[in-house]
């Protein structure tokens, strides 16, 4: 079977765990992860998706499947025998010792020479640019730096494949957003092939090449950011990536649309004729007119009911009498905008939409 | 605790009164057998002029020295065995699933609640019923000696260090240990460089209490010494039942010395080996010969 082409880094076949009689935390997943990809398993918590990367640490086993890593079948082949490295949540440095000790563990317990390990250990930091810290103990850094030693502890082992458990949850917003640039640019370095839990999808969206969203232990949709974020297979996936309004509807042809409301909508889809679906229309994707306004393309009226400054938009709430549309529009001194209580239109163009399952 | 006045007027009278009170209750006896043992007079309790005879005899004193001696070995050797069974133990509840766990756990604990005499009549009988199968299996004449002793030291001492040790355990994150077996550690490695390190004050902890309670022993050691191996404790109860005379204070000066020179030194040790986490880089190589000691209150429990 691996013959047939270039294994894959990670392959997941009808793999399953069970937790007693009934708790099934990941249920029969299929899930190819290519030769250097970042692939970012994405899902609210207790989707499984911890379960999932736990799995291909070794720390659990699954009850049943198969997992393969470069082709060669894990099975319950225990964490230390797998060629894979795991950043904790939380990070797991080990207290009692400094640094350099921590990131020379893995060295060490694969019996590399003492010398040898340290300095491959002091350069594992220095690329992390924290080289001038090689001596102090984990408690003396700070949360970035910490994490940044706890990739470092896992890189100088050279993985074939390196994961990630949620590896940016405990740092604040800018630090985060710095570490996501850093983390991204490591992997283009080092080549190696990053897994990585999160649940925050603008995280997933910016780092990965490809996300598996997972929810009650089954993959959703996987697809590349753009492809999740443009054309969602459901819902939950319209819903978790992103921000959006779904409004049902009854499939006509594979042209039109017609919403709860009677309205006629085109929106190109290819679900059958007759089916309960809902179009997802993002609130940047939307257009917001005065009354006397004549836009392209589909249009319904409504009335603002709230408005939130947002800095670099405006973020409308629009009552129409069957739902709410959040419509957000980027702010331009030029233009004016539109206070609760208005009448308006609000248009969007026809690639801008998305038609999902209900 | 973190009240953020200071008490005033009355209630701060009230609480020195009651500090200095506690005080007194805790070492006014200590002081008076201190001082006594250096009276020249055979009663206790009056003063006879300064006088170090009592310690004279007790270093001539072979009986004393003989029942210090078995104290001694008894309390050494049931420590190490009881630290070493104790440790497992508790790694065994603590990080494994296994059958009739729950039953272990509670059975494990039983001869900390157990009141003494009762755990030394049990101890006494399984002697008994013990030499009695050797005897008529094997035609061997056993009786009761140091060993028994230990034997019996060891049956509770296991208990306390696992207690301990397992609460040092159930504070220690567990993912240090996935951490390690991730970096390639097999499970004794992981044991070794990470989670031992991890446990070394809970583990010294244990063993300070499990040596105090072997030093501290009357009624079970009572019930099980042979002859020839009294223990210092049982000794001197029997001293007191002859007549208390001021040897007795002696002995006890000495047992107190002994002990707050083991306390200070774990301490000491504890303060050394933090003094060194600061500046050794290679831990890996040399962290077994580090003695950490338990916290301090489990050193203050071994005064008394």
């Amino acid at each position: 079977m691996a013959e047939e082409e270039i294994a894959a880094a990670v392959e997941l076949q009808g793999l399953t765990k069970r937790f007693g009689a009934d708790v099934t935390a990941v249920d029969s997943i299929d899930l190819r992860i290519e030769d250097g990809e970042f692939f970012a398993l994405l899902g609210p918590s207790g989707c499984g998706k911890t379960t999932t990367l736990r799995m291909i640490a070794g720390l659990e086993f699954p009850t049943e499947g198969s997992l393969r890593i470069y082709g060669e079948e894990m099975g319950t082949l225990s964490p230390n025998k797998r060629p894979v490295n795991t950043v904790f949540q939380n990070y797991a440095l080990f207290p009692h010792m400094t640094v350099l000790d921590n990131v020379a563990f893995g060295l060490r317990m694969q019996k590399v020479d003492k010398a040898e390990a340290n300095k491959r250990a002091q350069e594992a930091i220095e690329m992390v640019r924290l080289g001038q810290m090689a001596k102090r103990k984990p408690n003396q850094l700070s949360g970035g730096q910490q994490q940044r030693i706890a990739l470092a502890r896992a890189l100088v082992n050279r993985p074939k494949v390196l994961l990630l458990d949620e590896p940016l949850g405990a740092l604040d917003l800018k630090l985060r957003q710095e570490m996501q640039i850093e983390l991204k640019s490591l992997q283009r370095e080092v080549g190696i092939t990053f897994v990585f839990v999160t649940h925050d999808q603008e995280e997933a969206l910016t780092l990965s090449d490809r996300i598996a969203v997972m929810h009650d232990g089954k993959f959703l949709q996987v697809a590349s950011p753009e492809n999740m974020y443009e054309r969602p297979a459901n819902r939950f996936v319209a819903d978790f990536i992103g921000q959006t309004n779904l409004l049902e509807g009854t499939v006509e042809d594979a042209e039109t649309v017609c919403l709860a409301n009677g309205a006629r909508v085109s929106v190109a889809n290819d679900k059958a004729e007759g089916a309960k679906v809902a179009v997802s229309l993002r609130p940047e994707r939307i257009n917001v007119h005065a009354l006397d306004d004549k836009p392209d393309g589909p249009s319904l009226e409504g009335v603002v009911s709230s408005v939130t400054y947002l800095g670099t938009a405006h973020s409308y709430r629009i009552a129409m009498d069957w739902m709410e549309i959040e419509v957000r529009e980027e702010n331009r001194p030029s233009r004016g905008h539109f206070n609760a209580g208005d009448s308006v239109l609000i248009s969007w163009h026809s690639d801008g939409v998305w038609v999902v399952d209900n | 605790m973190s009240s953020t006045t200071d008490p005033r007027g009355f209630s701060k009278a009230f609480l020195t009164a009651n500090a200095w009170l506690v005080y007194l209750f805790f070492y006014a006896p200590i002081i008076l057998l201190v001082v006594y043992s250096f009276s020249g007079d055979k009663l206790v309790g009056r003063w006879g002029g300064f006088t170090l005879d009592w310690y004279r005899a007790f270093a001539k004193d072979d009986n004393v020295q003989g029942a210090l001696w078995v104290s001694v070995q008894v309390a050494i050797v049931s420590t190490l065995v009881s630290v070493v069974l104790g440790t497992l133990a508790a790694l065994a509840l603590e990080r494994f699933k296994f059958r009739g766990q729950k039953v272990f756990d509670a059975l494990l604990y039983l001869p900390i609640i157990i009141p003494d005499v009762t755990m030394a009549v049990m101890l006494l009988m399984f002697f008994s019923q013990f030499f009695n199968v050797i005897d008529s299996v094997l035609g061997l004449t056993l009786s009761k000696d140091i060993s028994t002793v230990i034997i019996s030291h060891i049956a509770f001492n296991i208990s306390f260090v696992s207690i301990v040790v397992r609460a040092r355990l159930e504070g220690m994150d567990q993912r240090l240990e996935e951490a390690a077996s991730d970096l390639y550690a097999s499970r004794w490695k992981a044991f070794r460089f990470v989670t031992f390190p991890q446990i070394i004050p809970g583990i010294a902890g244990g063993a300070l209490l499990a040596l105090t309670l072997s030093l501290d022993d009357v009624v079970i050691a009572q019930f099980v010494s042979g002859p020839g191996s009294t223990t210092l404790p049982v000794y001197v109860f029997g001293l007191i039942r002859k007549g208390v005379s001021p040897l007795i204070n002696a002995v006890s000066v000495v047992m107190l010395v002994a002990s707050v020179l083991l306390v200070m030194l774990s301490l000491l040790a504890q303060r050394n080996s933090e003094d060194k986490d600061q500046k050794v880089n290679d831990e890996n190589e040399d962290d077994d010969q580090e003695v950490s000691s338990g916290s301090s209150s489990l050193s203050e429990m071994s005064i008394n």
